[in-house]
Parts: C-alpha cells; structure tokens; sequence
C-alpha cells in the first residue's frame, strides 16, 4: 500500500515538475498560465492523494480531501482572474499567435463610443 | 522503498521550485512574476503536506489549508489591483 | 421556495465539510457547527450559490458522470502539456477565441469556465454576457458556432441538466 502511494506520489511531483518547466519555456504569459494551471492542478491532486494512501493510518485522509477539492475550485478562478487583469493592461499576446478576439471587440465598442 | 519515493518526489518538487524562482526572478512583466510565485505557492503546498507526513503532525495540514486559502486570496488580491486599482 | 432550497442544500454541503475538517468524534462540535452555520446562512441569504441546481434523480446521475468526464479531461489535458512542454519545438498556435454559451443560470457558468481552463489547451480570459473569451494553445477555427462546438459543448450537455 504505501508503495503504491509513493508511485502516485512520485508521478504527481513529475506533473509539477513539468508545469515548472511551461513557466519557463512557454513564451508569453496566457501560455504559461496554461501550463502552470492545468499541470500544477493534477501534480498537486496526485502528489497529495499518494501521501493520503501511504499513510492511511492517520485520520488525516479527509483534511487531505478538503485540501485537494478546495484547490481544484481555486485554481482556475486565480489564473482566470490573472488572466484577465493582464489581457486589461495590455500585456501582448506572443508572435505566433493567431487571434484576438476580445481586442477586436474592444477596439470596435471603443470605435463605437467616439 | 516507499520512503525513497516520497523522498524522490520531494526533490522533484524543489527542483520545480527553483525553475519557478527562475522565472520569479527573470519574468519580464508584473503577470509573469504573479503566475510564477501562483506555481510555487501550489507546490510548496505539496512540500507543507510532506513535511507534515514525516513529522507525523496532523496539524501541519491546517497550516497548508491556510496557506492555500492565503495564496488564492492574495493572486485575487494581486489581479483586482492590476485591473482597477484596489 | 428557491431561497428554502438553496438555503437547505448549502446547509448540507457546509455541514459536510464541517464533519470532514473535525473528524467526528463529540456531538458538541457538531452542533456547535449548526449553530454557526445557520448565523453564516442568515448573513449571506443573497449568496445564491446552489440555487439553481435541479435537485432530480436524473441531474444527480448527471452529476456524477460529469465528475468523470472532468476527470478524464483533466488528465487529458496534462498529458497534452506534458507532449508540448517536452517536445523541443514547442508545438503552439495560440489565439483567443469567442464561443458562445447557452447556460442562463450563474453558477452553471461559473463551473463551465473553471471546467474549460482545465481541459486540453483552453483558459477563460474574459466572460461577457452569453460569450467567453477563450485563449486556445492550438487554434483550428476562428469561427464562433465551430469552435463552441469544439470546446464548450461536451460540457454544456451535463450542466444543462444540472443547472437548468
């Protein structure tokens, strides 16, 4: 049992590892958001979950669950209200992106109102 | 066996600390930095619960709860400031 | 009636998790949880967190397969990072993008965008009215019905249900 932990526990902290490793390479802050949200999310949940079933002697197992939904829940919200701040103060997209919807709307309500 | 698991992961943990401090310290905008120090507040989490499991003191757990709770609240915090203004 | 029934539902799922914070073992401290949580209901009564879920079996079965799809998306999702994050190239073709969603109640948009940023190469920048903006690691299309079809509608079908 606890050697069943520590495998799901080690395959968490790859998961972190990745998502660190977006931080670093991806180009632009929206991608790095993706990285570090999406990766970080799983590592997190596995990384906990592995140590829950290695010790599953100590009553801790339901903080450990509270611990993991509530960071499932607030983990989007942050990066999506990160998100949104840095799109508001005009951080640029990368160069190789294709699209930006939301600037195109907001220049034509700004066209519109003057 | 199980400990050179746990212990392994552990360091994998502190090596995506220090890639995340890279980019803490690097990033060239204010939303790199926050984005950066979001991903090492999840995974020093993760590092809170480990110690709390060598340790063996439940009570560490309530310390990562808080720590979650103060990390989601401050990037909020952090964004709103950005947006408007406080 | 709807504020009864939100107000029931948070009740239960308050209680709950006040039952797994302090592992069950006195009935003081259940109580005592009640209590604060009945003064928590009375001060937040316009808080409508659960007030628009359908409490019928179907959107109680609905619920716990949608658990699942969001489970094998998420997990979807990492290795797809894992593909672009390892591979040396770096493999992307970002762009935000506008969808259109049909869900009316508050909540049901809510879950809808936290389950859209953590599947595969999507995260919600920007809601207004009926439209996200959503920047997409690989665009395929840029045209608003095609890329609602691609990214929003596995999950609009279950929360429908849930939500109404």
């Amino acid at each position: 049992m606890a050697v069943f932990g520590g495998i799901i526990t080690f395959v968490g902290s790859i998961f972190l590892l990745l998502g660190a490793l977006g931080i670093v390479r991806m180009p632009d802050v929206y991608n790095r958001m993706q990285a570090g949200t999406k990766a970080t999310t799983l590592g997190i949940l596995l990384f906990l979950a592995g140590i829950a079933i290695g010790h599953i002697e100590c009553m801790c197992i339901f903080r450990i669950l509270i611990l993991i939904l509530f960071i499932i829940f607030t983990n989007p919200i942050s990066s999506h209200a990160l998100a949104r701040a840095a799109h508001h103060i005009g951080i640029p997209l990368t160069d190789k992106s294709v699209t930006d919807a939301l600037a195109e709307d907001e220049s034509e309500k700004e066209e519109a109102i003057s | 066996m199980a400990d050179i698991l746990y212990n392994t992961s552990a360091v994998l943990a502190l090596i995506a600390i220090i890639l995340a401090a890279w980019r803490l310290l690097k990033g060239p905008n204010v939303a790199d930095r926050v984005v950066a120090l979001d991903v090492m507040t999840i995974i020093s989490i993760s590092l809170i619960v480990y110690v709390a499991s060598i340790a063996q003191r439940v009570i560490y757990l309530d310390v990562a709860m808080v720590y979650a709770l103060i990390s989601f609240i401050g990037v909020v915090a952090i964004a709103r400031y950005l947006e408007r203004g406080l | 009636m709807k504020i009864f029934k939100q107000g029931i539902l948070l009740l239960l799922f308050l209680l709950l998790f006040w039952v797994l914070l302090t592992s069950i073992d006195s009935q003081e401290l259940i109580a005592g949880g009640v209590i604060v949580i009945l003064l928590t209901l009375v001060f937040s009564r316009k808080a409508a967190v659960f007030g628009d879920f359908q409490i019928t079996f179907k959107s109680l079965i609905y619920s716990i397969a949608y658990i699942f799809v969001f489970l094998a998306a998420l997990v979807r999702s990492n290795l797809d990072v894992a593909f672009r994050v390892l591979s040396p190239k770096l493999p992307i073709n970002p762009g935000i993008v506008k969808v259109k969603t049909s869900l009316n109640s508050k909540t049901g948009r809510l879950v809808l965008a936290n389950s859209i940023t953590l599947t595969p190469g999507t995260l919600t920048v920007e809601t207004k009215g009926d439209h996200f903006y959503i920047h997409w690691i690989d665009v395929s299309t840029q045209d608003v019905d095609l890329a609602s079809q691609e990214i929003v509608s596995k999950f609009e079908k279950y929360l429908e249900v849930m939500f109404g």
